[in-house]
């Protein structure tokens, strides 16, 4: 299960390096106040759950096949969120940095471009605006 | 031959449901039933062309007919992250 209702518990996804790794990558973004320009008070999250469950996994084994040696976890919020929590979660480990820090970009990059999940900006007067940009 | 429809994010919000069962002609493809939804639901008109689409969880071109009993979706622009 890659998407969570639940806050992002940073520490616990963290977890063990393998005994082989010398490189961990953490990438985590979190809500932003505002958005070109526009105030936001919170992030509400919908995904498309069981075909982003499988895009995940797709993403996963993706950036796994190419960048060998990378072992690569994700986890993605869904629900409301105020600004500064974590939205989404990845973490890369390798034997060497170079890996780590490929592999993480890439697997958020493709997140981005692949997975069914949609955020609406919560402005402070209530209202709310679905993102639907390359801005996101 | 029956297929349900899913609507998500701003399209859940135009289509005023989430989703819906739909009585379709067998040949039916992707890119037909887009075009018979578009139709009926002025806001995706704002599309030139069809979205990304998804048939029974997985990305689809808009050649592939439909078959009795399939999960269809349209997906607005993707914005995980």
């Amino acid at each position: 299960m890659y998407l969570t209702d639940r806050p992002i518990d940073l520490a616990a996804f963290f977890g063990a390096p393998r005994p082989s790794d010398g490189a961990v990558c953490l990438f985590v973004g979190v809500v932003r106040n505002e958005s070109e320009g526009r105030e936001t008070v919170a992030i509400e999250y919908q995904a498309y759950e069981a075909m982003a469950e499988s895009e995940l996994a797709h993403v996963v084994a993706s950036v796994s096949q190419e960048w060998p040696g990378a072992s690569v976890r994700i986890t993605h919020r869904l629900g409301r969120l105020s600004v500064g929590e974590p939205s989404v979660a990845i973490l890369v480990t390798a034997p060497h940095r170079d890996t780590a820090f490929a592999a993480c970009r890439l697997a958020i990059e493709w997140l981005k471009e692949y997975v069914p999940i949609w955020k609406r900006e919560i402005r402070p007067d209530g209202s709310g605006e679905w993102v639907e940009s390359t801005r996101a | 031959m029956r297929v349900r429809v899913l609507y998500f994010a701003s399209f859940r919000d135009a289509a005023g449901r989430p989703e819906e069962d739909r009585e379709l002609p067998p040949g039916t493809r992707v890119l037909d039933l887009w075009e018979i939804l578009s139709r009926e639901i002025p806001a995706f008109t704002r599309f030139p062309t069809m979205p990304p689409a998804a048939v029974n969880r997985l990305y689809q071109p808009g050649h592939v007919p439909l078959e009795d009993g399939d999960e269809v979706a349209y997906l607005p622009p993707v914005a995980g992250g």
